[in-house]
């Protein structure tokens, strides 16, 4: 079970004077189970890379493999790809149209030809997994505090209960406590439910603390692939090109250019704490 | 006498449910004390819902108290006689950067304020000219807005609310739906306006990182400013934040672990350069 | 791809015709569509000539002007059919109930000329000038209107911002399709009454959308001192300049010919 991208492109108005090389031959492989993180600046190409996962956009050169199979190639349901490989758009709260949670989430597993029963029962399985209590599933999605509308429409795509699940920025405009909150449900439903998780993040102290292999897209390329600790201990190259490392780089960095035995390449908080009371020579805990 | 001044002030909103019943009254802010003086850089914090939104409204007589009183440059708010003055004095800047551009052209959106204020053609094209360089954005002045990114619509914005010549501008969450360029762009514009200009700057964000060059910070919670004090006062309380759902920079966060571990670290440790200086001494 | 729509059409240039007010433009627009009902047949190359004239000013190639004619082949063609086919008079040809006559011929020709210049006139105002200056331009010809309380500003205004939005929306209906793709929608498939009801999930979130912003806005423009026309000054007033009178001037003399030719002389 994997994503595979095997020398994809992709160019808007091909052949005009507006040609955009949105993708640049990129290949890659999401093995199933992977925590995975894709940064980059605006316009980079990452959201671009996504909607190639599940089909929404359609490369001008290139193949894209989901278990092996060609999802462009003949006979090949594409419909069906979108339950597998879940999407959560930036915003998508903007995407609810009932008139109540519940059926809203419903939304998906309707599509997929499930039984009433059968949709109310992901709906509630997935609004659990969101953490929105029982007593809103009948109330008006747009009644609900902004984080509550974000979690019911990430549910509204996990109800289809995909292998894997893309999000693209998934806390942007949201306070400190709700950003950590959705974080730490996708990273339980990772773990619970084995999904492959694809986040687009700009909060580089979010990746460094949730994912296990990092994508940089640049210009439509794709510049580093790597752990979390290789990627960013490549920060020098990384602010060349709009980005940044965790503030914990810069720190970690800077003691050890004061001449203190730290591990640069500490990206956390914890990591961080731990290598400075080593250095420091006290005992940890 | 503060630019901005507010006395137990309070904003009640109603909810009407069903026909014939009570309807649900929200707090949206109480109780609030206020005294801004010119010049200053003030951040508010605070997580959705906490009333910094509702606040800021009052600021420029877009809401007008329920309770008490606000002032603006000791014109009181409620006074409706005073309001386009009101809001000429303290301009605002929203989150959502494509809502709030109204023309077709960069140029003539900053023109806009200038236009309904009734400024003479040629006073216009000076302070266009002056607001556009102020926010760094002459070399734009052509474009159609939606050709910009997020961090430059929202210095256009800016530059809108400049061209009218305020004493203070309110931010409302202006980098909440920017990446990190934006953001940085945004927030370098507001702190130039405020160093060079002297403009009072009213700052609302949840992004702590933005809020430890501000002269004051207060902090809002169920509608009333919880905590107050100097940036290095309020971060010094990591655990105050987290219980309010807020967050503090991860340096003071990575300070203020080393400290619970037994490490002589002062609180309220605010940039890289002063926690390295300590480790280091 | 839904955002490659232009709305407007206009075609940037630096000519004579890009640089004359707007007003000016607009009635020589209007000025013309007349001119092609007062002539009738020699007429017509006072007409071509006219055009002609003007599209070589604008700078705008022909190619680009022609495009809009697209869009009105099927009108066109009805139009001409209608006018060859119902037209009494001399029967040149006749099959059945059909039959074509020599009137029918010259009335079809006539309309279908017509009909080629005015979309062709129109497209030269279109293409020369932005959809703003145009807006503008309305407004200053109709203030004589709001003698008779009709809001002309705040039409213009809401045009205006009309323009603004429009791609903005675009590129969010582009959006929210796709987000409800991810969830499986399906806006392709099915009867027109299955069809319709797919596009329930794209509609609602849209018209929110919408509504939003429209709030969103007007507490904006609130908040920087709009309230409506009254008292408002302008950053780019429309003011003549001698280029424009000499416009006017040549346009009273098109009309004056066209008049002669086609009223008096009968041509």
């Amino acid at each position: 079970m994997s994503i595979k991208l095997e020398h994809v492109t992709y160019t808007y108005s091909p052949g005009t004077a507006y040609e955009i090389h949105a993708l640049k031959d990129v290949s890659l492989e999401i093995p199933q189970g992977q925590f995975l993180g894709v940064i980059g600046h605006t316009g980079s190409g990452k959201s671009t890379l996504i909607q190639h996962f599940n089909g929404l956009m359609r490369p001008t050169s290139g193949r894209v493999l989901y278990n092996g199979a060609d999802i462009w190639g003949e006979n090949y349901k594409l419909r069906e790809l979108r339950f597998h490989v879940g999407l959560v758009f930036q915003y998508p709260e903007h995407q609810l149209f009932e008139s109540d949670v519940i059926t809203d989430v419903c939304f998906g597993p309707k599509n997929q030809g499930l039984s009433p029963e059968e949709c109310r029962k992901q709906a509630e399985r997935s609004l659990q997994h969101v953490g929105i209590p029982e007593e809103l599933y009948e109330k008006s999605p747009f009644d609900l505090s902004g984080g509550q509308k974000r979690r019911v429409a990430i549910a509204g795509v996990l109800a289809m209960n995909p292998d894997v699940l893309i999000l693209d920025e998934p806390t942007a405009g949201l306070d400190p406590k709700g950003r950590d909150e959705i974080l730490d449900r996708i990273q339980y439903l990772h773990e619970t439910r084995g999904i492959t998780i694809i986040l687009v993040s700009h909060s580089m102290e979010d990746i460094a603390r949730y994912v296990e292999r990092i994508i940089v897209m640049n210009q439509g390329e794709k510049t580093y692939d790597g752990t979390p600790r290789e990627v960013f201990s490549h920060y020098k190259d990384l602010e060349k090109i709009g980005l940044a490392a965790p503030q914990m780089t810069y720190i970690m960095h800077a003691l050890a250019d004061r001449g203190m035995d730290v591990d640069v390449n500490a990206i956390t908080v914890e990591e961080a704490r731990d290598s400075i009371l080593k250095a420091l020579g006290r005992q940890i805990g | 006498m503060g630019i901005i001044r507010a006395r137990k002030l309070g904003y009640d909103y109603f909810q009407y449910e069903e026909e014939g019943k009570e309807p649900d009254i929200t707090h949206a802010i109480e109780d609030v004390d206020l005294d801004i003086q010119a010049g200053q850089f003030i951040a508010v914090l605070g997580h959705n819902g906490s009333g910094k939104s509702t606040l800021a409204k009052h600021m420029n007589a877009l809401l007008v108290p329920t309770e008490g009183t606000m002032w603006v440059d000791q014109m009181d708010t409620g006074n409706s006689d005073d309001i386009w003055k009101i809001r000429q004095e303290a301009g605002m800047v929203f989150q959502n950067p494509d809502n709030q551009i109204v023309a077709s052209v960069v140029e003539e959106d900053v023109g806009f304020g200038p236009e309904n204020l009734g400024v003479p053609t040629d006073e216009i094209w000076r302070r266009v000219d002056k607001s556009l360089a102020a926010t760094g954005m002459v070399a734009y002045r052509k474009h159609s807005p939606n050709k910009l990114s997020g961090g430059q619509k929202q210095r256009v914005a800016i530059a809108g609310v400049m061209a009218m010549k305020p004493k203070c501008i309110i931010l409302d969450e202006p980098t909440a739906m920017l990446d990190p360029n934006g953001r940085k762009e945004v927030l370098k514009a507001v702190r130039e306006l405020n160093q060079a200009e002297g403009v009072t700057v009213i700052l609302i964000t949840h992004y702590m990182e933005e809020v430890i060059y501000a002269d004051k910070v207060f902090v809002m919670d169920e509608g009333r400013i919880v905590m107050r004090g100097t940036p290095r006062e309020v971060f010094s309380q990591v655990d105050k934040l987290k219980e309010l759902r807020l967050d503090v920079p991860q340096v003071t966060l990575l300070a203020y672990e080393l400290r619970k571990a037994g490490v002589p670290v002062p609180e309220g440790i605010l940039t890289t350069e002063e926690l390295v200086d300590v480790l280091c001494r | 791809m839904i955002r490659d729509i232009t709305i407007g059409q206009y075609y940037p240039a630096d000519s004579i015709l890009h640089r004359l007010d707007p007003r000016v433009k607009v009635i020589g627009t209007i000025v013309y569509i007349v001119s092609l009902f007062l002539v009738n047949s020699w007429g017509y190359l006072l007409g071509t000539a006219f055009l002609a004239g003007v599209i070589l000013l604008s700078k705008v190639p022909f190619s680009f002007m022609v495009r809009g004619l697209k869009s009105i082949v099927v009108l066109l063609i009805i139009t001409m059919a209608l006018n060859i086919l119902l037209t009494p008079g001399d029967v040149l040809w006749q099959w059945g109930a059909l039959r074509i006559t020599w009137d029918g011929l010259a009335l079809a020709g006539r309309m279908g000329i017509r009909l080629v210049y005015l979309i062709l006139g129109a497209s030269v105002m279109t293409l020369t000038t932005t959809p703003n200056k145009l807006t503008d331009a309305m407004e200053s010809l109709l203030k004589p209107l709001t003698k008779i309380h009709v809001p002309v500003h705040e039409i213009a205004m809401m045009m205006s911002i009309a323009l603004r939005f429009i791609p903005i929306l675009l590129e969010e209906t582009d959006k929210i399709m796709k987000a409800q793709m991810a969830r499986g929608a399906d806006f392709e498939s099915g009867n027109l009454i299955k069809k319709v009801k797919a596009m329930v999930p794209l509609l609602v979130p849209l018209f929110i959308s919408a509504f939003r912003r429209a709030n969103d806005l007007a507490l904006a423009m609130e908040a920087r001192c709009y309230h409506g026309g009254e008292g408002r000054t302008q950053m780019k007033p429309l003011r003549y300049k001698r280029r424009d009178w000499i416009a006017y001037g040549v346009l009273l003399a098109y009309l004056a010919a066209a008049i002669v030719m086609g009223v008096v002389l009968k041509w």
